[in-house]
């Protein structure tokens, strides 16, 4: 199979589809009771089956989509949900412009796609591959697909059998997305001036998140790190591949 | 359409126009400063680090810990063993504390 100049036998299809599945499993651990508690919420909040699908399936943003419940239960403005929910994601177009660089095996179709499926977890797992074997569109999508339906599917299970969910903390599934995560913040320290990046971004995200408020820390604080690069930054320092 | 329908699809719009924004914005420059280039390098440490760093003061000790277990085996271990040593670690010290 020829695809953007690089030669792939079946096997490195096969290969690299079967690395975005046991990379995206620890995290569904986490995804299911986020997924599923947002379910049962949304259900609670009177919306239909078809509705909460509706939602779920083309916002496909859990913390934006928690956030949408929330006001719509406080009867503020349309627009000012909607405003909400763009703070909330704004990140995302710091996502895009990163991973926009990485997607050079990807054709246009596939770019389109790709964004749409473009969640936290997805976005640093892909810098990762980038660096390490090459960013190709088999472990992207198989990662991005499985995470997608076990969002989905979870939504539904928490809709239909909410009142059943078990706590999620006797099993410290409640705290599985910071820890996974901080693992992947971790893993991208041979990035140049990494430990400044770090260190500014959250001192900037926890005093943004002590005065001003969530979600302004994610932006903020991540803005602050990327000051931070840009001023460490000297011409011709290229990124570690490590 | 009713209102809901439209305030979904409003939603979905904003955030996918977050999500291809960037590349679109960035993709109408030829040749890109090294300071952005190194700011663009930094985005998955820091808008991660800035995305889970109030979980540091949310919770209690257990937690603070199992984070910078996570963190520490992250640096020479898969990221799987990594989640999954430090999640046993939080049902652990959850028991004690």
């Amino acid at each position: 199979m020829k695809m953007a100049g690089l030669n792939l036998s079946d096997d490195d299809l096969w290969r690299d589809s079967l690395d975005g599945i046991r990379d995206v499993l620890p995290i569904t651990l986490g995804v299911v009771p986020f997924a599923g508690v947002f379910g049962a919420l949304a259900i609670e909040q009177g919306l239909s089956l078809g509705e909460l699908a509706l939602a779920s399936m083309t916002i496909y943003a859990g913390a934006s989509q928690y956030a949408m419940l929330d006001l719509m239960g406080q009867g503020v403005p349309a627009w000012s949900i909607v405003l909400a929910v763009f703070a909330i994601n704004f990140r995302h177009l710091l996502y895009s412009a990163s991973l926009g660089r990485r997607l050079a095996a990807f054709s246009t179709g596939q770019k389109v796609v790709a964004f749409f499926m473009l969640v936290d977890p997805l976005f640093a797992s892909a810098e990762t591959r980038a660096f390490k074997r090459g960013l190709r569109p088999a472990y992207y999508f198989a990662y991005g697909t499985v995470l997608y339906a076990t969002w989905t599917i979870s939504n539904f299970i928490g809709a239909l059998f909410g009142s059943l969910i078990e706590d999620p903390a006797s099993f410290g599934l409640d705290f599985i997305l910071p820890l996974y995560f901080t693992g992947l913040v971790i893993g991208f320290h041979r990035r140049p001036n990494f430990l400044p990046v770090l260190l500014v971004s959250v001192a900037a995200s926890l005093a943004v998140w002590f005065t001003i408020g969530s979600p302004w820390h994610i932006s903020l604080g991540g803005l602050a790190g990327l000051l931070a690069a840009a001023l460490l930054s000297k011409p011709g320092e290229e990124v570690d591949h490590g | 359409m009713d209102d809901l329908t439209l305030l979904f699809i409003a939603c979905a719009a904003v955030t996918y126009a977050t999500r291809c924004g960037g590349h679109l914005i960035l993709s109408r420059f030829g040749t890109i400063h090294h300071r952005v280039s190194a700011a663009l390098d930094a985005v998955p440490t820091a808008v991660m680090a800035a995305l889970v760093a109030p979980s540091l003061v949310t919770h209690g000790p257990a937690e603070v810990l199992a984070i910078i277990v996570s963190g520490l085996i992250a640096l020479r271990a898969p990221l799987m063993f990594s989640v999954a040593v430090s999640t046993a670690v939080l049902v652990g010290l959850r028991a004690f504390i």
